[in-house]
Order: C-alpha cells, then structure tokens, then sequence
C-alpha cells in the first residue's frame, strides 16, 4: 500500500516538475497551495514548548550559574566564584577529571566491542539473531535496574570474588565497589555492558550496506583481512561509526543511574561525577547557583568535545 | 565466499560463548529471585535453585514503604503513555505544518528546533524545577508528563518530519476539493500515512520515558507519583541485603518491557536505532 502511494507520489512529483511559464507564477501558486494546507496555529504548542521547556529555562540557568541563589528567597551576584569552585582542585575537580575517564573509556570499549560483536555476526553465523537479540536486551530494560544486579555480583561474598576463590586466585579478590582503584573499572564495565547492544546493532546495520561484491573482488586481488576492512568496510560503515561515537560520548559524560546505583558516588567521592555531583548540590544540598554552574560546565563539555570528536572522525575518514 | 566453512563454525562457537558470559548477570538475577530468604544468604549464588519459591516475589509485592512496586508501575504506566501521546500529537502536527509551510519563518522554527540540542539541558531542569515546584506540578503526573513530552519534542517532530517531507500534496488537494477540511486532511489522510514514524516516535521516547530515573528521582520522589525506577531506588535502600527479595522486584519491574521486547523485538531495535540516527 505505501510502496503504491509512494510510486504515484514519483509521478506526480515527475509532472510537477514540467515547465511554468513564468517563476513569479510559480511562486505564487506554490504560496497558495500552502496556505490551504496547515496552519501556524498548529506549530503554537510546539513553541510553547521550546520556549518554557528549552529556551527560557537553559538562559535562566546559565544566569544563575553566577549567583549564589538557593532555589528560595535572596540571592546575589558572585560573578566566576561557582566556576572558581569548581576547578579548585576539591571533590568537584576530581568529579570533573572522573567525568574525563568515564566518558572516553565508555566511548572506546563500546565502539571496539560493538564492532567486534558486528563484524562477527555479520552474515553466515547462523545463531546470529538469536545472539542478536540476548546481547541488544539490556538496552530496553532500566539501567538502574541492572546495576543492581551488578552491584550484587561485585559484593565482598559475590559471585565475582566466588569465582576468584574457586580459580585459586584469591590474591584478586576484593570489594570491587569500595576499593577506589577498582570502582571506576567496574563501573565502567556494567555501563559498556548494557549499551554495548545498541552499539552493535548501529554497525550492524552500516555493514548490511558493505557490498559482498566489493568485498569478494577485494580479497579475490589477494587484500588482506585487514585491508579488506580498512579500504572496503570502513568507509562504508563510517556514518555508523560517527552516530555511535557521538551518541556514546554524550551518554558516558551523563552517567547518572549506574553511578546512584552502585556507589552513590564512593567510596570518599571516588565515583562521583558531574551529573551524581549536581543532583547532589542542587537536590540535596539546595545549593541551585553552584548545582547550575555545575550543568553548564558538563553542557558545555558535553558540546566541546562532541564538536571536537565529529572533527577529528572527518578529518580521519578523508586522509 | 560467505559459505559455511570450519572457520565460521569457530566463531559461531566463540560468540555463542560470549553470549552466555554476556547473559550470566540474568542467571544471576533469576536463580537468586527463585530462593528462599535462607537458600539466598548461605548457598553460592552460582549454584542453581533445588527448592524453587516465590516467596521473594511475594515480599517484593507487599515491600515499599511509601510505594509498592504496582503503585510504580501504575505511575510508569500513565506517565509513558501521557508522554507518548502528547509527543505524537504534537511531534506529527507541528512536522506537518514545517513541511507545508516554506517560507522564512519556517526556517526559523527549523532552527530554533536545532539549537535546542546544543542549549545546556542540565542547567535547564534546575530553573524547570523550580518552576513547576511555584505553580505546584512538582510530584504531579501532568507536571512529569509536560517535563518530557517538552523535553522530547525537537527529536520527535525530527523523526515525523523525515516523513512529512516526502508526501506528496495531491491527497491533499483531492481531498480538499471534496470539501474535507485542514485539520480532516490532516487526520484521515496524512496521520495515517506517518504510522511508520509513530511507531518510531512511540519506541524510542517512550523507552526514555519509561526508564528515566533521574527526572523521577528530582520530580517525583516523596509522592503518589513515584515512578518504577525512583520505587525500585527506594526500595533497594529499604531492603539492604535481602538480595533474593530486591531480585524478584527487579524481574518484576522488568517484565513489561521485555514482554514488549520480545513480541515486538524488529520494530524495537529499528525504531530504537531509527530515533538515535537522527
């Protein structure tokens, strides 16, 4: 039925395109014909949308990022204080660097793993949409929910320092969440976890359009595997890789569930990120100046180094 | 070339591998939610369940102090569909109207929709809440659904207007010689045709939706409303320990969108990977 309705709309696209006898005509007809169809009127709750969901309240915050207000009663100018505050090289500068390793290891391991996963069980495997979809299921369930059950897989008697004990490692074993060099790892780890699924599904879907043909034709002139990837499939895939950078980047500098979940930003600060350190000031603490300084530093890094990783993948992909 | 050779049956072999230590976390979930409170603390949690109970289950439905895990899940209920149904509504008309209307101040609302991903979304919820907590929707189904339908729109009406553009306008205008109306066009002939990117728009927010803890935790924790996340947060605090019992609670909170999940798994996976793409 649309693929019908889609090949009259060719047509008559075909038909629309035949000469006019003049452009003002043109113009003219094509301004009436949209005023027959919709209206502005339609795009109003839209606009109130973006006005008191977007616009108004991210300009009010930065505002007050350069206050010292409370969410209540008086507040007053401090100018750069909040900012000051931040990078004095207290907990939140550690929450800042801790923001840093997160993110870019997240970005890393979910993209080499999600293409390993992809390149394996692209074409012949024959169980490759069973494992398809037992590894993309913890993308639809609550991160929050799943990190429990990684929080009671890395307790002191879990089952991770069981496993250990029965391999005769025991010199291993710890309390994985309470060790400060050991949490961000194991944070880490169940995040790649439960995004590494959509990750391997984006590349599956940029190398369903590698052509065999190309490929066969390149391995046929003797390329290797490793060429075979870097001249035939990579650029084939490269939109898949830049979507799945970006999307991952942006969601590793957010990280809020697991971190709420597992440590609540310990042991001593350990774990604590920028998002786990504004909810803290902001929700907890009613410090609303510093907590909205605070997002407009992780906004603004969140932007900068989007920016700067969507540069440095064109760059890469032309030379 | 792509035949089935030894060397495929080898990494069949190995993925299959990775597959069952990628699912070993759900072993982990469902045998633990199968013991009673003694098998939980004294037995390996490797080893499999000999008397399998529903105790857990049971505990984990009665627990919650302030909510109970089918008050969360009511909540959840209403909350995601609000939400869905207000960003279809107005994600479809609003990428009607951008498509129909050309002219300059289209652009400008193409642009203002664009700016909207790089405006400092973090710093934004805090002024949100402020606001919401002044006119009394702080804690209020209304208040969390206007939260996300509002915070959603620019992706969705993204995603309808990947369809709008590319309808043709003679239904349109036959229809409209008919006699039917705008806003009739607009629901017998266009809607319709945008069905594909509904159910897109319908996945992917109302899984954001559906597994957001974060706006839950600051708009919601503390009353009626409290959504699955912020319940099962709770609970955990609540239940230190008693892992079999916080297990069954989790599978519990789980199962309507693996239920979905698995009925409905293609449309999940494109309309999942459809909304990130854009």
């Amino acid at each position: 039925m649309t693929a019908q309705l889609e090949q009259k709309a060719e047509g008559a696209r075909v038909t629309g395109r035949q000469p006019r006898s003049s452009k003002q005509n043109s113009r003219k007809s094509e301004r009436s014909t949209e005023r027959r169809f919709a209206t502005w009127w339609w795009f109003t709750p839209a606009l109130l949308a973006l006005v008191l969901i977007h616009y108004a309240p991210s300009a009010i915050g930065a505002f007050f990022a350069f206050t010292n207000w409370k969410g209540l009663g008086k507040w007053k100018f401090v100018g750069w204080e909040n900012f000051a505050a931040i990078a004095d090289g207290g907990p939140t500068t550690a929450a800042l660097i801790n923001t840093f390793i997160i993110g870019i290891s997240f970005v890393v391991l979910t993209n080499v793993l999600g293409l390993l996963l992809a390149l394996g069980l692209n074409r012949t495997v024959k169980s490759r949409n069973v494992i398809r979809t037992l590894i993309f299921a913890p993308v639809v369930l609550s991160s929050l929910a799943t990190s429990y059950i990684w929080k009671f897989i890395f307790e002191q008697d879990g089952p991770l320092n069981e496993f250990l004990r029965s391999v005769g490692l025991e010199s291993l074993q710890r309390t994985w969440l309470g060790d400060p060099s050991t949490v961000l790892p194991a944070i880490i780890i169940v995040m790649v976890w439960q995004n590494v699924g959509l990750v391997m599904v984006m590349y599956l879907a940029g190398l369903a359009t590698v052509s065999p043909e190309l490929e066969e034709a390149a391995s046929l002139d003797g390329a290797s595997l490793w060429q075979r990837f870097n001249y035939v499939v990579l650029p084939a895939i490269m939109p898949s890789v830049v979507i799945a950078m970006t999307l991952m980047l942006i969601n590793g500098l957010r990280v809020f569930d697991q971190i709420q979940a597992l440590t609540g930003g310990g042991p001593y600060g350990a774990s604590e990120t920028l998002a786990v350190t504004i909810y803290k000031e902001t929700f907890v603490m009613g410090r609303f100046g510093f907590g909205a300084a605070l997002a407009l530093v992780m906004s603004l890094i969140i932007i900068i180094l989007t920016v700067a990783q969507r540069l440095l993948l064109r760059t890469s992909s032309k030379g | 070339m792509f035949r089935y050779t030894k060397k495929t049956l080898l990494r069949e072999a190995l993925l299959i591998l990775v597959a069952l230590i990628f699912l070993l976390p759900f072993y982990f979930l469902i045998n633990l939610a199968l013991k009673n409170g003694n098998d939980a603390l004294t037995t390996s949690a490797m080893q499999l369940v000999t008397n399998p109970t529903l105790d857990a289950f049971g505990q984990a439905i009665r627990g919650g102090r302030q909510a109970t895990l089918m008050d969360g899940m009511l909540n959840s209920i209403i909350i995601t569909a609000g939400s869905v149904l207000v960003l279809v509504a107005v994600g479809s008309i609003s990428a009607y109207t951008l498509s129909r209307r050309t002219g300059k101040l289209s652009k400008a609302a193409m642009g203002l929709i664009l700016v909207t991903m790089v405006l400092p979304a973090q710093a934004a919820i805090i002024p949100i809440y402020v606001g919401m907590r002044n006119v009394g929707l702080v804690g209020t189904h209304a208040g969390t659904i206007i939260m996300y339908a509002g915070a959603l729109l620019p992706i969705s009406i993204f995603l309808y207007m990947g369809f709008t553009n590319g309808i043709a306008r003679d239904y349109e205008e036959a229809a409209q010689i008919d006699g039917a109306s705008r806003f009739t066009v607009f629901r017998k002939i266009i809607f319709p045709l945008l069905s594909p990117a509904t159910g897109t728009v319908a996945i992917f927010t109302g899984l954001i939706v559906w597994n957001d803890f974060f706006t839950g935790l600051i708009f919601l924790n503390g009353s009626d409303a409290v959504t699955l996340p912020v319940v099962i947060y709770n609970f955990v605090g609540e239940s230190v320990s008693q892992w079999n019992v916080i297990f069954a609670a989790i599978i519990i909170s789980m199962i309507p969108i693996l239920a979905f999940f698995l009925v409905a798994q293609k449309k999940f996976i494109q309309g999942f990977t459809g909304g990130v793409k854009s």
